[in-house]
């Protein structure tokens, strides 16, 4: 028991270091995001502008808007309904193959658009494997399931992309929970439904939030998605504003898309923050082994493959489509619309590392991984670095956080072309002369994983009972001892699952890396798209046989990653 | 206290790692030394993704006047030149080459490159200078032409199309695809085409005839040609596309086996494909103006000339340069490429795209 006295007296103690915790963020925020942003605005904007435009543009505004609010919400809700069992699986079964299973969930992640699309193609396209199973099946003259240019490939898309933020973060949370009390409400007479929502679903509400809105976000700026899966008729604001900005250089119209999309991030992140207040219960987390179980009964078997089977087929079947692509050569049966006859080969592989033209621009494949993997690395080290006492602040809730929280989210919201134009203009010039620096790199992906690696950890730290702190204050640990004893253990788990999103929000981004390109620092994604822009089936298998070992680089970094422990801390 | 020390430790070597190494460049790339008084000095060249030059020809450069390029490859054609004039107080580069005749009145407009009447200019044909002022300097060309999958149109018995009508015949139902001239540089090409076929007023009834006859629209050339275009190795589903003339060559030169003739065509009748022409021009308050000029005679001279066949899958302007076999077995010229003039371009350009946008997507 600490007395009242004493627990203001730390208070003031807190508030130099708090503010301490705040400036490195902030000031990268600052420096890498706001001033940018403001510059690239300043350009396109007016008051005056704006009242001339709103008129004139209201519907090229008002329909993406529409659609893009729209098929966030629908993405996001299937993507809860594929991932919240999921998160369960993970969290609550022993498995074999499930550190597998959890690396392959991620790699889509990872996957730039046009590889994806591909993947997608192979299988459920007008010649995928499905509709032709489906034709030869049946006897059908036409392949019985559109895909490619509807709605569904969408919304199948961005389940495919985003569930792993579900798995992760509300796996995570899940696997932490104390059993007992839901074995405390049953013995109480609750029925296990009773017991789930009395219990269970409120303290893991903060988690689900916060991967709601991580989710939300990416659907709500998605680019690439839409372009090339869904096709010209479905566009979002991010489209539009690619294309008033780079396509048609209105900048007007492109910064008032721009605002808009902003003004909505904002709103979002602040409803969240109130949300995510009410929700916090501290609950003394478990280890892992304690929550774990092996299913036993015939019903938890058949849940248990369920579940593994239907992550299978939606995660990894087009990434084995994928990998099958790279290995499989149809030169001879081109053209026809029946089966195709398919020949192995590895020739795509071989090809990679032969500069056939002598081209100024060939990226040998080991280049190519390796500078992925330092700017991953780098990316990684920034992100955690200026998340984690950003998070810690968060988890103290002060009414500057409260302030400040929404902003933190921001990164993710903004429009990344308008983000990249702003780099141009804002980082040519004097006092940051960086040019096409290859350090902008790193930081651009930093900002996109930075929100990750807050919303990651926040929940986690707050989650943690202040009397723990107290009780280890009280018998006299310094302040650094219980951070290191109390909060570290607890923290380090969802530090591992910070990293991976830092590391594979790095691997995948094209975006940046295309708009601050320096061809000598080629990253695999570059390499993809390098091929994919000239015809020829050497291209196309090149491209699939990047994409692939894109796949593996990510997998078995994923799996490093997270067997990395900090030497001497137990595991929560 | 070891804990605290491993990971310290741990950091440490992490910064360590990070503090030594840096993005590595293609290993055959010259050393990037910082320049000294004495060292090569630097010109920095602006572009678009699909740039593609030797190893060897820009070595030649380099050495010849001691001289390090840099290359910053800025995206497509439109956001490449986009991101040059938004840069234009402060340009990034000394040299901007890749602006095409569908985008030169917005760069010739914004001013961002100085004129320089390179000797070279002789050697090349006047249809291909359209800056009185030669502030750009025309460097390759080429078609954007409908392609076809020949084995589909054998297998079908159906003969292929010979004109732009001839698309919105009930035969070729559902056997199109081509590129939103929004998103895509090669879109653009093809609808200006139209507008040059059927002139500005009709051009629309075309589309509407198109979009009834189930032509589909995507965004990008990658999508149409690798994902819906049945005669390339994506397993798509349509038989024709908007590509260009050289991309038959192209799939000969990047067969995965020997091929003896390529598995595509191109339909190269009168006002069925559109021209582009690409440019180069010395960016307005370049410090290097002198490196700048050599490089632009440099892009116009023969070796770079000739090297840009198997690189970007264009014709070099000077009719001199010495074209590669596979191009001169498997690439065809239109004779008669539709015309709109830069003009005609820079006026209604995005107006046209506008009344597009709303008949074939709305």
């Amino acid at each position: 028991m600490t007395t009242r006295a004493a627990v203001l007296r730390r208070r003031g103690a807190l508030v130099p270091r708090a503010v301490g915790l705040w400036l490195p963020p902030l000031v990268f925020l600052g420096i890498f995001f706001f001033y940018p942003l403001y510059s690239i605005l300043r350009l396109g904007l007016s008051p005056a502008q704006v009242a001339a435009l709103l008129p004139e543009e209201w519907p090229t505004l008002w329909r993406p808007l529409r659609f893009t609010i729209w098929q966030a919400t629908l993405s996001t809700l299937l993507t809860l309904v594929v991932g919240l069992p999921g998160a369960y699986l993970f969290a609550r079964y022993r498995f074999p193959g499930k550190d597998l299973l959890r690396a392959l969930t991620t790699i889509p992640f990872i996957l730039p658009t046009v590889v994806a699309a591909a993947g997608f193609n192979a299988l459920l396209g007008p010649r995928g494997w499905i509709n032709l199973a489906l034709m030869a099946l049946f006897d059908l003259s036409k392949p019985p399931i559109p895909f490619l240019n509807t709605i569904w490939a969408i919304l199948v898309a961005h389940v495919f992309y985003n569930t792993t933020i579900v798995l992760r973060i509300v796996g995570n949370a899940w696997a932490h929970l104390d059993p007992k009390l839901m074995q405390a409400a049953r013995v109480l007479g609750a029925s296990e439904r009773r017991a789930f929502l009395h219990v269970t679903w409120p303290l893991l509400r903060p988690a689900i939030l916060a991967a709601s809105l991580l989710v939300f976000l990416f659907d709500f700026t998605s680019f690439g998605v839409i372009l090339i899966l869904g096709g010209p008729r479905y566009a979002t604001l991010e489209v539009e504003i690619y294309i008033q900005a780079l396509r048609m250089l209105n900048l007007p119209l492109a910064a008032l898309l721009s605002v808009v999309q902003l003004l909505c991030t904002l709103a979002l992140t602040i409803a969240y923050t109130r949300a995510a207040e009410r929700v916090v219960v501290p609950v003394t987390p478990r280890a892992e082994e304690e929550t774990m179980q092996t299913p036993r009964t015939r019903v938890e078997r058949a849940l248990v493959l369920g579940l593994i089977a239907l992550l299978l087929a939606l995660l990894v079947a087009p990434l084995v489509a994928l990998a099958v692509r790279s290995v499989v050569q149809l030169e001879a049966a081109r053209g026809h619309r029946g089966p195709v006859d398919y020949g192995v080969t590895l020739a795509f592989y071989r090809e990679l590392f032969i500069n056939r033209r002598e081209s100024l621009f060939y990226v040998p494949p080991i280049m190519a991984i390796r500078n992925s993997l330092l700017y991953a690395l780098a990316t990684v080290v920034i992100s955690v670095g200026l998340g984690l006492p950003t998070a810690i602040v968060l988890a103290r809730r002060s009414r500057l956080g409260r302030v400040l929280d929404p902003l933190l989210m921001l990164p993710l919201g903004t429009s990344a072309v308008t983000l990249g134009l702003g780099f141009i203009v804002a980082f040519s010039h004097p006092p940051l002369n960086l040019r096409a620096s290859p350090v902008l790199i790193p930081l651009a992906h930093s900002l996109v994983a930075f929100p990750f690696v807050v919303r990651t950890l926040q929940p986690a730290l707050a989650s943690i009972p202040p009397r723990l702190h107290e009780a280890a204050a009280v018998l006299g640990a310094s302040p650094w001892r219980v951070w290191r004893e109390v909060d570290l253990p607890i923290v380090a788990r969802a530090a591992a699952v910070a990293a991976v999103f830092a590391f594979t929000v790095s691997m995948g981004e094209f975006g940046a890396t295309a708009l601050l390109a320096r061809p000598e620092y080629p990253t695999i994604p570059i390499a993809i798209y390098r091929f994919l822009s000239q015809p020829g089936a050497l291209n196309y298998g090149q491209a699939m046989a990047m994409a692939t070992i894109l796949m593996l680089v990510v997998g078995g970094s994923i799996v490093i990653i997270e067997k990395v422990r900090i030497p001497g801390v137990g595991e929560f | 206290m070891t804990r605290t020390r491993y990971m310290l430790l741990i950091l440490f070597v992490a910064v360590l790692a990070l503090a030594a190494c840096q993005p590595a460049p293609p290993p055959t790339a010259a050393p990037t030394a910082t320049p000294t008084p004495s060292g090569p000095r630097e010109l920095t060249v602006m572009t678009h993704d699909s740039f593609e030059v030797s190893e060897e020809v820009i070595r030649q450069f380099e050495e010849a006047n001691n001289v390090k390029v840099t290359f910053l490859k800025s995206g497509d054609t439109g956001s490449a030149l986009n991101k040059a004039i938004l840069s234009k107080d402060a340009p990034l580069a000394d040299v901007f080459y890749g602006v095409d005749n569908t985008f030169l009145s917005r760069a010739l407009d914004a001013g961002i490159f100085e004129p320089y009447a390179s000797p070279m200019l002789d050697k090349i044909p006047d249809k291909f200078k359209m800056d009185p002022e030669n502030r750009a300097l025309p460097v390759d060309y080429g078609d954007v032409c409908l392609n076809y999958d020949k084995a589909y149109f054998q297998e079908h018995n159906l003969t292929i199309p010979q004109s732009l009508e001839d698309l919105t015949k009930p035969e070729y139902k559902g056997l199109l695809v081509v590129e939103n001239p929004a998103t895509s540089s090669p879109g653009l090409a093809f609808m200006l085409a139209t507008v040059g076929h059927f002139g500005p007023d009709k051009f629309l009834d075309f589309w509407k005839a198109l979009r009834d006859n189930e032509t589909l629209v995507v965004d990008d050339w990658e999508t149409a040609y690798f994902t819906h275009f049945s005669g390339s190795s994506g397993q798509g589903a349509y038989p024709l596309v908007v590509s260009y003339a050289t991309s038959p060559a192209a799939e000969v030169y990047f067969a995965s086996e020997p091929l003896e003739e390529p598995p595509t065509g191109s339909i190269t009748a009168a006002e069925t494909c559109f021209r582009q022409v690409e440019f180069v021009g010395i960016l307005k308050g370049t410090k290097n103006r002198d490196l700048a000029e050599k490089f632009v005679d440099f892009m116009l001279d023969l070796p770079f000339q000739q090297d840009i066949p198997l690189q970007m899958w264009v014709f070099p302007v000077r009719p001199d340069a010495e074209l590669p076999d596979v191009f001169v077995k498997f690439a065809e010229v239109p004779e008669q490429p539709a015309y709109v003039s830069p003009e005609d371009i820079a006026k209604h350009r995005d107006e046209w795209i506008k009344a597009w946008t709303e008949v074939m997507l709305r």
